[in-house]
């Protein structure tokens, strides 16, 4: 028996202006819709192309719930996205050629060659870098969300996770010491249905993930993650709440991931029919109809985005492919930070 | 000065800490009402407050995720592992997140974690390892074995400052037997730097943490002898003063490593490694080592006796070098 709220999809312009957000803010969430699309397509072609070492991971179908999530997050929230949440990256400013470089092992990629894929964050942003063991940064979000709490500052922690990931004793810890604490976290679920090749009834026994927020001691919220605007609602709730003092909230996102766990996979064992029947709810184009017929965007406004962001991807990647590799001597650099390291925003 | 225990030391250079530097804040499993399994933060409650000294969730990952999320975000967390032992639980957020997060993402992760170690008192296979080595080999991490009061107060205000992950080794079986000179006002001791515990000729004995003591009395015992021995208290095994071990090697020409945790793979291995490829041709002897072995540890009195090196098998072994 489902626990957890099961939101509502969002009707009308007024109701997404009561959210917060007015026309231009929606065209922006489209933009940055398309432009994470955009990049992930590209880096497809870079993969083929044999310009990006290693595999390549991708968040298509998710870009709704990751530029969702993100559109709600105040300026000083901080966040701990993942391998499909390339969309929040976009919306906290990320410049598009430096994730070109990251893929590549460029030098200018925010990690400079050390990690890959979407193994990066610019702290500067808010976004701290994931780490391949999920959820290992859900309980590093719960830190954010105690400095937060200690420092009596009215700033929350995203930390998300994936379905599969929500099987590990991190979940749980996080959790439990966000309840126990009422800390300033919300806990973001992309369940895309698939954890490799493993499906939802192999991870967990409940209805949802988000069902298990009632026994750490807080809501529990289901949203159609192919809904940006539900997501958007349900995020901007959930983030308000912890910053008022009224503790975590997780809200879990579905959604069916459209490709492989990586380039390599190509997901035999999804059954075509599902994937059929989400490739009628992707996001993108469900929310590009939803503003011609909600808030009349044009033929002219969906060009110029289109046309914007697609100059800014050519132009991302020709500037990403003239930053030089890193020099093997700098190999052992930077294995321990020094003091001076510490002078950063944060740490003053 | 005043004349301190090595856990009062502990308190001493944290409190001190605390007192000077709001963003330190403590976390672990019963620190607070009760102040600690072994009391080290007794009073730091009534002190600091209930969110600078925080009672955590029987929850070793997300004590030490959460000391990494709030240092990234400009704190400096010092996590207490009621054991060290406990901290196998908390491997990934330390090994996975915290030592790499610097070298691949640029993001310093300055935390604390306190690791009560050691045996010598039946605590048995889960509360009396010495998992320091373990640490060591990982890139990104810091390794503190303090041997003294002093170097207790010291070394915690060193590892609380630096920019680092830092492993904080203080062994229990010190605690309350061991008392020292502690100057009262707040002073660092640098890691990676090796202190001379005793001045000698004729062999080098390189360990840190309660063996320092073993080897005194070893040392003592063979003064009578006419064996005149040198002790290197690493103080910090990672990083570890390389040039003071090879200096005390070229001196006596003959090396003897002593460690309290098992043997193979054992960060003795890696100095006598070290010292076999740097100064080879100063020795005399074969380096040699004496360690744990490579069992558990185990409970009843008489087979931990046998596990922990003991004072006679430190003798018997620098009476081998210093005959060889």
């Amino acid at each position: 028996m489902a626990i957890a709220r099961e939101a509502e999809p969002v009707g009308s312009l007024k109701e997404v202006r009561e959210a917060g957000l007015d026309r231009e803010d929606l065209l922006g969430v489209y933009r940055n819709m398309l432009m994470s699309r955009g990049i992930e397509e590209r880096g497809h072609i870079l993969y083929r192309q044999g310009k990006i070492p290693g595999s390549f991971y991708t968040g298509r179908g998710n870009e709704g719930a990751a530029v969702g999530v993100a559109t709600a997050m105040g300026t000083d929230d901080v966040g701990t996205p993942l391998h499909r949440d390339m969309g929040v990256h976009i919306v906290r400013g990320v410049e598009p050629w430096r994730i070109f470089a990251q893929f590549m092992g460029r030098v200018d990629g925010p990690t400079k060659g050390r990690d890959g894929n979407v193994h990066m964050a610019d702290s500067k942003l808010g976004l701290i870098a994931m780490v391949s063991h999920l959820p290992a940064m859900l309980p590093v979000a719960v830190g954010c969300a105690l400095a937060f709490r200690i420092r009596e500052e009215k700033r929350v922690a995203v930390g998300w996770f994936g379905e599969g990931a929500s099987a590990r004793g991190d979940t749980h810890e996080a959790m439990t010491l966000a309840g126990v604490r009422k800390l300033p976290m919300v806990f973001v679920c992309d369940n895309n249905q698939w954890a490799y090749s493993t499906p939802t009834h192999l991870e967990f026994a409940t209805d949802h993930v988000a069902d298990r927020a009632e026994a750490y001691g807080f809501e529990g919220i289901v949203v159609d993650g192919t809904d940006v605007l539900a997501v958007y609602r349900e995020a901007k709730r959930a983030i308000e709440k912890a910053r008022a003092g009224g503790g975590p909230t997780l809200i879990e996102c579905v959604t069916l991931r459209m490709e492989g766990h990586a380039v390599h996979d190509d997901a035999f064992y999804v059954p075509k029919e599902l994937f059929e029947k989400w490739a009628e709810a992707d996001p993108i184009e469900r929310f590009r109809t939803w503003l011609r017929t909600n808030a009349d965007m044009s033929d002219e406004e969906e060009d110029e985005i289109a046309g914007e962001v697609k100059k800014t991807l050519n132009d991302a990647l020709k500037r990403a492919e003239e930053s030089p590799l890193p020099d093997p001597s700098t190999l052992t650099e930077g294995v321990y930070a020094t003091p001076e390291d510490l002078d950063t925003p944060h740490h003053k | 000065m005043a004349e301190l225990t090595y856990l009062q030391a502990i308190s001493d250079g944290l409190r001190t800490e605390m007192r000077r530097d709001k963003r330190v804040f403590v976390i672990g499993e019963d620190v607070g009402v009760y102040g600690g399994a072994f009391k080290v933060t007794l009073g730091f409650q009534e002190e600091f407050g209930p969110w600078r000294v925080l009672d955590a969730p029987l929850a070793e990952t997300a004590i030490v995720g959460a000391c990494t999320g709030a240092a990234i975000m400009g704190l400096r967390p010092v996590a207490e592992m009621q054991f060290a032992d406990f901290i196998s639980c908390a491997w990934d957020q330390l090994v996975t997140v915290a030592a790499k997060q610097r070298y691949r993402a640029g993001t310093p992760v300055p935390i604390t974690v306190r690791l009560p170690s050691g045996g010598g008192f039946s605590g048995g296979p889960f509360h009396s390892q010495n998992p320091e080595s373990s640490f060591a080999h990982i890139p990104g991490l810091k390794c503190v074995c303090p041997a003294t009061p002093e170097d207790a107060k010291g070394l915690l205000i060193s590892a609380i400052e630096d920019p680092n992950p830092v492993l904080y080794f203080e062994h229990k079986h010190l605690y309350r037997r061991i008392k020292g000179e502690v100057p009262e006002e707040r002073y660092t001791v640098p890691l990676g730097k090796a202190r001379t515990h005793r001045e000698g000729d004729d062999v080098s004995v390189i360990t840190w943490g309660a063996m320092v003591y073993t080897a005194e009395e070893a040392a003592q015992q063979l003064e009578t002898d006419g064996v005149s021995v040198e002790i290197i208290d690493l103080r910090t095994v990672m990083p570890w003063d390389k040039a003071a071990v090879l200096e005390s090697a070229r001196k006596t020409s003959k090396v003897l490593v002593l460690h309290e945790d098992t043997r193979t793979g054992g960060f003795g291995a890696e100095i006598a490694a070290t010292v076999a490829e740097e100064a080879f041709e100063d020795l005399d002897a074969p380096v040699k080592r004496i360690t744990a072995p490579d069992t558990p540890v185990p409970f009843s009195p008489p087979l931990e006796k046998a596990f922990i090196p003991q004072v006679d098998d430190v003798t018997a072994g620098l009476r081998e070098l210093a005959e060889y």
